[in-house]
């Protein structure tokens, strides 16, 4: 390649119009430049420690280990972080950093909505101007999150074209960006889009494994045996596999969302039925039909409703070192109501296919395993959308 | 000496885009021919796509209807193949890597060279990847056309050096559509563009006036014109060849 940069096997890249190159460029001579430099890194630790609550816990949920019969299961809580996600990790980071190159406004995309929360919470507690892309479907169905960002003073923008959801918004983010770049950085959510991305958002939720190992060093004195996480584009996941893709003792499970099942075409499971190919900057795998066509993916979950994997996922695909499996709707729906009722912890509905996958695994391995389950973001937002599901006519 | 250049020796270029597909596509074929009848010296062929990152609402929606009109790349291939019976300009594509890469880019490569088009625009696709398709363009002889932005200053020697065909000066920031002004130095980034290559350079994005026209004639060495054209079809459907052969002329002459 020409430049090899950005790289993660085959897949990354930076595969967008040139004129975004220079930006980019510029983004990634200041990360390198302020990812070394000690007040940067001073800045950001205090922003998550004191703004943010982390470290993050890690709760030994002993009823779910009882009822399961099997490994011990302890539960990363990034839903416990202010906004309630682990997408505030990055956010701080990249906005911190936005600042510092002397940009004055952030954009973002969101599905679900939390990253967008997220995005207008920094850009609030920074003094920057936000705009959030959202797709027109995902402000219906998560109108509360709406009203959360224009509280926190940000400008939502409903997206009316192509399926209105997640993956539009994230062209309409990439399209206001070559618009207006000089005082803009385009804050985006997860571990996907061109290179430095990728990049930037896994080192910046890398705290979430980095803490993990510590706390079970602590806690157990030695490493789990798996760590599951839900993959959309990938970054709770990415952050949470991270520290230990070196030790090759501890499985590393994805869980995709598989909607109404992947021999359905009404499904989000980008490795379970997706194919190689090249979309919002950047080479991996998409849903996509004969004619690369990208494919109009479904999921219960707004947040992980995406046709496309993070780069470096679908490297450890590749590459054996990490597992993706699919979970469908009526699995995460289960577990969602399971978690809640066992532990008194209402987990988001993405975090919920990583439940779901651990009830089964769980039982199959023996008591003195362990599996850490990363559940990424609270449930409150889902509750109205899981009580439709199930037949109630609730409304928010 | 690459069949691009013909485009260049009618005085200067009047480039047409246009989606086929939207609405038919012996509506595309129409409006081709139309175009080339008003004097157009270079088709770009839009191949739709479901997600194209770099147009403004004007070219998305036609890149829906064409799809939800049921266009596939190999239907495509078959109207270049149609036109080719009578058309002689230069007919380059304009599309997306991924609608290149899934279909395979050497098939798709190779057969661009069996129907005959000279060259490919693939907007998303800067000079640090262009590696992912150049070898193959090489192969089979058609252009990869470099695009030159408002933002690319230090890297507009750069790319010109290497470029194919044409270069393709994007006049604004954001994305195609059309602008009441173009503010951008135009001037000082085609001094640069001469001071590193001899292959002519064409300014789109933005451009609907004969006005505009004239103008970036007057900087460069042709005009690309697209969502104008594409408003056109959206606003006559079937019966866009006529308005879009008036257009063109109209344009045309406004070059000088």
């Amino acid at each position: 390649m020409t430049n090899p940069k950005g790289r993660f096997g085959v897949h990354g890249g930076q595969y967008i119009p040139e004129t975004l190159m220079n930006a980019v460029i510029e983004l990634e001579e200041a990360y390198s430049f302020y990812k070394e430099d000690p007040q940067f890194n001073q800045e950001l630790t205090t922003l998550l420690n004191e703004y943010a609550g982390r470290p993050s816990r890690l709760y030994f949920a002993q009823k779910l280990t009882r009822e399961l019969g099997g490994a011990k299961i302890y539960l990363k809580r990034e839903d416990l972080n202010h906004t309630g996600a682990h997408k505030i990790n990055n956010v701080l980071g990249q906005a911190l950093l936005a600042k510092k190159m002397g940009k004055t406004r952030l954009i973002a995309e969101t599905g679900a909505g939390q990253h967008g929360v997220a995005t207008a919470t920094a850009a609030a507690l920074m003094d920057m101007e936000c705009v959030v892309f959202m797709g027109e479907e995902d402000t219906i169905r998560q109108a509360l999150n709406v009203y959360r960002m224009r509280l926190l003073g940000a400008t939502v923008i409903p997206v009316k074209t192509g399926t209105a959801t997640l993956k539009d918004a994230c062209s309409a983010a990439f399209r206001e960006w070559t618009n207006r770049i000089s005082d803009t950085h385009y804050c985006l959510g997860s571990v996907m889009g061109p290179h430095p991305f990728p990049t930037i958002v896994r080192d910046f939720q890398a705290v979430i494994s980095r803490e993990i190992k510590a706390q079970m060093l602590e806690k157990e004195g030695r490493l789990p045996d798996a760590v599951i996480a839900c993959v959309g584009g990938g970054s709770n996941a990415i952050g949470s596999f991270y520290h230990f893709i070196d030790e090759p003792g501890v499985r590393l499970i994805g869980c995709e969302a598989a909607g109404r099942g992947v021999d359905t075409f009404e499904t989000a499971a980008t490795i379970a039925t997706g194919r190689l190919g090249i979309f919002h900057g950047m080479k991996s795998y998409f849903c996509q039909d004969a004619y690369g066509q990208i494919a109009p993916v479904y999921s219960i979950s707004a947040g992980l409703d995406y046709p496309g994997v993070g780069p470096e996922h679908a490297y450890l695909h590749d590459i054996g070192r990490a597992e993706y499996v699919p979970v469908t709707d009526e699995e995460a729906v289960c577990a969602f109501e399971y978690l809640s009722r066992t532990e008194g912890i209402i987990p988001a509905i993405e975090s919920a296919h990583a439940v779901a996958y651990a009830q089964k695994l769980a039982p199959t391995l023996s008591r003195d395993q362990i599996i850490v389950i990363t559940i990424s973001g609270r449930g409150d937002k889902d509750c109205a959308a899981i009580a439709r599901y199930r037949g109630e006519d609730l409304h928010e | 000496m690459s069949n691009i250049q013909k485009a260049f020796q009618n005085g200067k270029a009047f480039i047409a885009f246009l989606t086929c597909g939207d609405p038919d596509l012996g509506t595309t074929a129409a409006a081709v021919r139309a175009a080339v009848a008003g004097g157009a010296d270079l088709i770009e062929l839009g191949i739709p796509f479901s997600d194209p990152t770099a147009e403004g609402p004007v070219i998305q929606g036609a890149n829906l209807r064409a799809l939800q009109g049921g266009v596939t790349t190999d239907q495509v291939f078959g109207l270049v193949w149609e036109l080719r019976r009578d058309v002689s300009i230069p007919l380059v594509f304009m599309t997306y890597a991924n609608v290149v890469f899934s279909y395979g880019s050497e098939r798709f490569i190779a057969n661009c060279r069996e129907v005959g088009i000279d060259g490919l625009i693939l907007p998303d696709v800067p000079y640090e990847e262009k590696e992912e398709f150049l070898p193959l363009c090489r192969q089979y002889g058609v252009d990869l056309i470099s695009l030159i932005a408002p933002t690319s200053q230090n890297r507009i020697a750069m790319i010109a050096r290497e470029a194919e065909g044409f270069l393709y000066i994007v006049s604004s920031l954001g994305v195609t559509g059309a602008r009441k002004e173009i503010t951008t130095d135009l001037a000082s980034i085609v001094k640069v563009v001469r001071q590193n290559t001899q292959i002519p350079c064409a300014i789109g994005f933005g451009i609907s006036t004969p006005q505009q026209a004239g103008e970036m004639a007057a900087l460069a060495d042709g005009a690309i014109v697209g969502s104008a054209l594409v408003q056109l079809l959206e606003q006559y459907g079937k019966d866009a060849p006529a308005h879009i052969g008036a257009y063109v002329r109209e344009m045309k002459a406004a070059m000088g």
